[in-house]
């Protein structure tokens, strides 16, 4: 995310949001959609990608999302 | 993120930090290569924009008139361009307002004034009633409504030209995953297919009328992904992105293939390594029977990769060796593997030696008279890679797979040597190239000079003039000046005047040898006083002086002085502040100074006894008398 925002790591923070990041445009939030997309193998339905409002929403979404497959590799 | 990755972009941070340009380069461009990404091309980009002051970069401005959404191809492709030598400025048009913004001259594409623009419209966009509709159309209507679109885009086109001198890349439209009809339309010579189909072809015709617009195949680029895979119908529906995001970085290799040539940043040389890339094995150990390549497997991996290369030389790239290896193994295998599809004679230059490889790559770059940027270096040593990566960041170096099966994709990939027209002097050139080449080798090869001389088979053929030569003639008379014994220009007129006289004679010389036809190159004047016989002229092109042709001329002199009667062959020799090769050659063939003058030396020798012959390793041919046949016109 700091790469795509063109931040330094540290000011990546869970609340970081579209109201505290002026490089997070809708553009960047689809931009946003698809690296995570890529990155963790998952696709998101449309409704799913409204709610990726902060990072702490994006990070909740991932670990329900990977959940299944991860679930099967705990413990 | 994995762990290489996260080790090559720490890497790239202190070589940036430390001011290492180069390594930042290297290390930025193997980056690029492996991991497209969108989180990766942030980076990427981030770091170039650092790097940027320190490196040559052709600036390019950009501008996508579209119909769908490719924003998220821009990151990708200014990481492609900054790799490739570009800096990108990227500027989207307006969603679907393609038309309006190549009609307005007053709006943004004309205000961002960009070197090239892309016009990127899909089907569904450009022509809707041919993507979904189709089975509705009445068939009279069908092919009206083709006729339409192509007419649209030819005045698109036109209209571009017209308002813009930047150069316009025109997607050509992509075929339906399924066609409405279902298997019926491939029965349909107006089918749906079919008439998208038609409707590229007007598209390309159109494009091929007007300078500086280019066609680009979408449907080829989709059809290589596969078109089910291409397509991510959920993206289209929700944001308009009709493309999976894994094929987005293809579409800006695509992209890439036509900015390089379009903005000049174009690759003239593929320096190849040999073993284990341009086939299999190591011929050093495992000999000519040993190595593979050919069309069956495992050879034919080597063997594709050959065609491709061969595709290349075609295109009029030039292809060189630089190769650690005994120069005798190599070049024996080139010549005599049954299977190799590329001979010696497609190299323009060869360096097969154990030298380090960069400094074989500066010397071809000298030999061929190319910036080092204009290489392209292939090997599969991936340390060789990494070393001319650091040594010679001008070079581009190709990232190969580690299958051998993928090396003639990746050579297909690399957008440095596509070109948008094809000039016939290029492949004229790479033939002189690789004929020079050879006989420079030779000389290099060969143990004694005479070993080379015969090596060479040189044959000389002697003609009198005729009027087919009378043009080649007078030139050699007006441009020769190096090997020139009178230096006495002539013009064709007086070439054929001379050639007329009863006592004169006026022959030709065409010089081949086992690497080429030289073409004609000397020119010999002959005329009969009294007892003797003088050379009124003798020159030679340098093209060929220094290999003993002389030598074989004077022979061929003394042949015809001794026919005419003459006991002595004499001639002047004039010096000029070019002709110092020409000083000792009357000296050096027996001939003693008779006369001297304030201009020059009057030189003879005695036929009788006179040992003067064509030496062994030239084929001297020639006719005994002279036919006359030149008749010029005042």
């Amino acid at each position: 995310m700091a790469d795509l925002f063109g931040l330094p790591l540290e000011e990546i923070r869970p609340d970081s949001s579209p109201d505290n990041i002026p490089a997070w445009d809708s553009l960047q939030h689809l931009n946003l959609v698809l690296a995570l997309e890529q990155e963790f193998g998952i696709q998101f339905a449309p409704e799913e990608i409204e709610q990726l409002l902060s990072v702490e929403l994006v990070a909740a979404l991932l670990e329900e999302k990977a959940a299944p497959r991860g679930a099967a590799h705990a413990r | 993120m994995t762990p290489d990755l996260q080790l090559s972009r720490e890497s790239i941070e202190r070589a940036l930090e430390a001011g290492d340009w180069g390594r930042a380069q290297a290390d930025l461009r193997e980056l690029g290569h492996g991991h497209p990404t969108a989180a990766t091309a942030g980076f990427v980009i981030s770091a170039w924009s650092r790097l940027r002051p320190h490196v040559a970069l052709v600036p390019c401005r950009l501008y996508v008139l579209r119909s769908f959404t490719v924003e998220p191809v821009v990151p990708l492709l200014r990481a492609a361009a900054f790799a490739g030598g570009i800096d990108l400025t990227v500027k989207v048009g307006g969603f679907n307002a393609w038309v309006q913004e190549i009609l307005d001259t007053g709006g943004p594409l004309g205000a961002f004034a960009p070197d090239v623009a892309i016009l990127a419209v899909q089907t569904r966009d450009a022509a809707p009633e041919l993507w979904e509709r189709f089975p509705d159309l009445p068939a009279a209507r069908r092919e009206a409504a083709a006729a339409e679109v192509a007419a649209a885009f030819r005045a698109w086109m036109a209209a571009f030209r017209r308002h813009s001198r930047a150069a316009l890349v025109v997607h050509s439209l992509e075929l339906p995953e399924w066609a409405g009809a279902g298997v019926l339309d491939a029965q349909d010579a107006a089918g749906q297919t079919q008439l998208i189909a038609r409707i590229n072809q007007e598209i390309r015709t159109a494009a091929a009328s007007i300078p500086g617009v280019w066609v680009l195949d979408y449907d080829a680029l989709v059809a290589r992904a596969g078109r089910s895979r291409w397509a991510d119908e959920r993206k289209w529906l929700t944001v308009r992105l009709p493309i999976r995001a894994e094929h987005l970085h293809a579409l800006a290799a695509e992209w890439m293939r036509y900015l390089h040539p379009i903005t000049g940043r174009i690759a003239k040389v593929l320096v190849t390594d040999l073993d284990n890339t341009l086939w299999g094995g190591v011929v050093g150990e495992d000999g000519i029977e040993g190595i593979r390549v050919g069309r069956e497997y495992p050879g034919a991996a080597y063997w594709e990769l050959q065609r491709v290369m061969l595709d290349l030389h075609r295109r009029g790239v030039l292809l060189a060796i630089a190769s650690k290896n005994n120069p005798e193994d190599a070049m024996r295998a080139l010549e005599a593997h049954p299977e190799m599809l590329l001979r010696p004679h497609h190299f323009s230059a060869v360096r097969v030696n154990w030298n380090d490889k960069a400094a074989s790559l500066r010397e071809i770059a000298a030999e061929l008279n190319v910036g080092i940027d204009a290489l392209v270096f292939l090997d599969d040593n991936p340390a060789e890679r990494r070393r001319i990566r650091m040594e010679l960041p001008e070079v581009t170096v190709l990232e190969l797979p580690a299958d051998p099966l993928g090396y003639a994709r990746a050579l297909r990939e690399c957008p440095l040597f596509e070109r948008l027209a094809v000039s016939g002097e290029d492949g004229e050139r790479a033939r002189y190239y690789a004929e020079q080449r050879g006989r420079g080798e030779l000389q290099r090869a060969a143990a004694s000079l005479e070993e080379f001389y015969r090596s060479l088979a040189q044959r000389a053929e002697m003609a009198p003039l005729e009027n087919a030569t009378l043009a080649r003639a007078a030139e050699l008379t007006r441009k020769t000046n190096q090997f020139n014994l009178t230096t006495r220009r002539r013009g064709e007129a007086q070439l054929a005047a001379l050639a007329a006289e009863p006592d004169c004679e006026v022959w030709t010389a065409r010089v081949a040898d086992r690497f080429g036809d030289n073409g004609l190159v000397a020119l010999l004047i002959l005329r009969r006083a009294g007892e003797a016989c003088e050379i009124e002229s003798l020159l030679m092109s340098c093209r060929v002086i220094g290999r003993t042709v002389e030598t074989a001329v004077l022979a061929f002199a003394a042949s015809r002085a001794r026919a005419m009667g003459a006991k002595r062959l004499e001639g002047w020799f004039i010096p000029t502040a070019k002709n110092a090769p020409a000083a000792e050659f009357y000296p050096g063939h027996g001939f003693q100074p008779a006369a001297q003058r304030e201009d020059g030396t009057f030189w003879t020798l005695p036929l009788e006894g006179a040992a003067l012959a064509c030496p062994p390793w030239i084929e001297l041919r020639g006719p005994k008398e002279p036919t006359r046949s030149v008749h010029v016109h005042a």
